[in-house]
């Protein structure tokens, strides 16, 4: 099961969608998630709706991929929608039985919030599937690189460092756990049987070899590190410049268009 | 006059765990001409690890003095001036590639020492096509195989610009034909690039190109001199641990044996034409 964790879940098709500059992707989705919220009736939903299905064809990734990521939520979906059908009153009673009561208002509540998660969760999905984990580092470093006028600066490049080598060492040490458990296994170590207790005692002897050589990589790739002149985040360029195209002046003017209407609902 | 590249003069280290009267490198001394090929081979614990992290300036050391193209290690203002030109490649090519790009990681080195953007771009193209990997530039490092991931790290370095590149037994790790690929990207980047190798290592058949080998047993240098003379000098290799490459092996033995061969050839086709000639004079 453990070989079949993909990281990040970035699908290419190399659509507009991919090549908007990520800093702004970011923020954008942000706002139209911050939006989704904010968003007063069902105008304001339908115009968000439309807005993530545009984006999502746009991105060109299969719909069916952006249903699967719905799947493990419909629980969710269904119990928000639930308690908003039982507990909303007002409007016309359709149905009552016992202390249930179903009103047209409770019904239309419950489509809302429902819509809302599912909104919520299609556009995230959009930024994991079009953008790279470094794409979103990066993304992340430069959006907080103003800190450095606070002197967080170095901070700032720390953390995205720290975030960029976790990146590269989940498949490595995903793997070495694979390994630790078969030689574990074949020692005869049962990690299947028994209780919550006792199967937690089992990952002991997984978890102390892996610490153990995580801090060994950890010591070696600090040493490699130190090979290639790395001195911190001061006096260093980058490759790649993230530079925003055209296609990123039309996504922000959607954005602010998106973002407008819906604070034009609210206030009339 | 004009000194080598590397001067390693008297040089003692001792680790802090080591017990006394036992040291990793004991009064070394040797020197390095610029665009050399040189192996050092040893058996496990012969300090061979040791000397090239004192040569980077990552060890100092004890006694001694080593500098580098006029830059004496044990100043640790030198450091980075000194690892811009010489590059160490380690044994796990695992744990020296940092970042989840292959184009991005041999970035790296280059980003750290401030280049300009489009002159990173041209010698990370440049560093993956001389290791021969251009073609997974995009990939991931985890995708790809053993001698596939140590190229990679070998470009990180290249794409520095050193004038010197130190491995640390990079194909200790691998597969024969991810050992091959590397020693193949070693070669052509001393013959066609003119960069200085220095290869550790104890596969002895990897000498074979080198202009140069020495031998290290106990932390001292037991053998220095062209791939040839060492080759034919059993005793030393066999007291140092090394196992004699079947070829050689052979030679020696056909020797021993009264037949009036070179036995200092390690490649199997110089093995095979030393025999025929031999065989077909009589």
């Amino acid at each position: 099961m453990i070989k079949n964790f993909t990281l990040g879940q970035y699908f290419n098709t190399a659509s507009v969608i991919h090549k908007l500059d990520s800093r702004f992707k970011l923020v954008e989705i942000i706002a139209l998630i911050v939006f989704i919220f904010l968003a007063p009736n069902f105008v304001g939903i339908g115009i968000l709706s439309a807005a993530v299905l545009l984006v999502i064809l746009l991105s060109k990734v299969p719909v069916t991929m952006y249903l699967r990521n719905l799947k493990p939520i419909i629980a969710i979906i269904i119990l928000t929608a639930l308690l908003n059908i039982f507990y909303v009153s007002g409007g016309t009673v359709l149905f009552s039985w016992w202390i249930f009561t179903v009103t047209s208002e409770g019904l239309l509540k419950a489509a809302f919030m429902a819509t809302r998660i599912v909104l919520m969760i299609l556009i995230s999905s959009v930024l994991t599937y079009t953008t790279t984990p470094t794409e979103l580092t990066d993304a992340i470093e430069s959006l907080l690189s103003p800190l450095r006028f606070i002197g967080l600066g170095e901070a700032v490049h720390t953390l995205a460092m720290m975030m960029t080598i976790a990146l590269r060492f989940i498949p490595t040490l995903t793997d070495e756990t694979d390994k630790i458990m078969s030689a574990q296994k074949a020692r005869g170590a049962d990690m299947e049987n028994g209780g919550i207790f006792k199967r937690l005692k089992a990952l002991m002897p997984i978890l102390i070899p892996l610490l153990f050589s995580s801090v060994r990589r950890a010591n070696e790739l600090a040493e490699a590190m130190d090979c290639r002149c790395y001195t911190g985040g001061k006096g260093r360029t980058r490759m790649k410049k993230l530079s925003p195209t055209f296609y990123d002046f039309i996504a922000i003017i959607f954005t602010v268009v998106i973002c407008a209407s819906i604070i034009f609902l609210r206030i009339f | 006059m004009q000194s080598s590249f590397i001067e390693v003069k008297n040089v003692t280290y001792k680790y802090d765990e080591d017990v006394e009267n036992q040291v990793a490198i004991n009064n070394v001394s040797l020197s390095i001409e610029k665009g050399s090929f040189t192996v050092i081979l040893g058996h496990n614990g012969s300090g061979k690890s040791t000397l090239a992290k004192l040569l980077n300036g990552m060890l100092k050391p004890d006694k001694g003095r080593i500098v580098i193209d006029g830059l004496d290690t044990s100043k640790t203002e030198n450091e980075y001036e000194i690892r811009k030109r010489l590059g160490l490649v380690f044994q796990n090519p695992d744990n020296q590639i940092i970042c989840t790009i292959v184009e991005e990681d041999v970035a790296f080195g280059p980003e750290n020492l401030g280049i300009e953007p489009k002159e990173i771009r041209k010698r990370v193209d440049e560093a993956l096509s001389l290791v021969g990997m251009s073609d997974f530039a995009k990939a991931a490092p985890h995708q790809l195989s053993g001698g596939q991931k140590q190229r990679v790290a070998l470009a990180g370095i290249l794409a520095m610009e050193p004038e010197c590149i130190v491995l640390d037994e990079p194909t200790a790790m691998l597969d024969p034909i991810g050992r091959k690929e590397v020693i193949n990207a070693i070669t052509r980047l001393n013959k066609e690039k003119n960069i200085t190798v220095i290869l550790i290592t104890h596969f002895m058949e990897e000498a074979e190109n080198a202009d140069r080998v020495i031998i290290m047993n106990k932390g001292e240098i037991v053998a220095d001199s062209e791939p040839l003379k060492v080759f034919s000098m059993s005793d030393v290799l066999k007291s140092s641990g090394l196992s004699l490459p079947q070829t050689t092996e052979l030679l020696t033995l056909l020797k021993n044996g009264g037949l009036n061969v070179n036995s200092g050839i390690i490649s199997p086709k110089g093995t095979a034409d030393e025999i025929f000639s031999v065989i077909s004079g009589r």
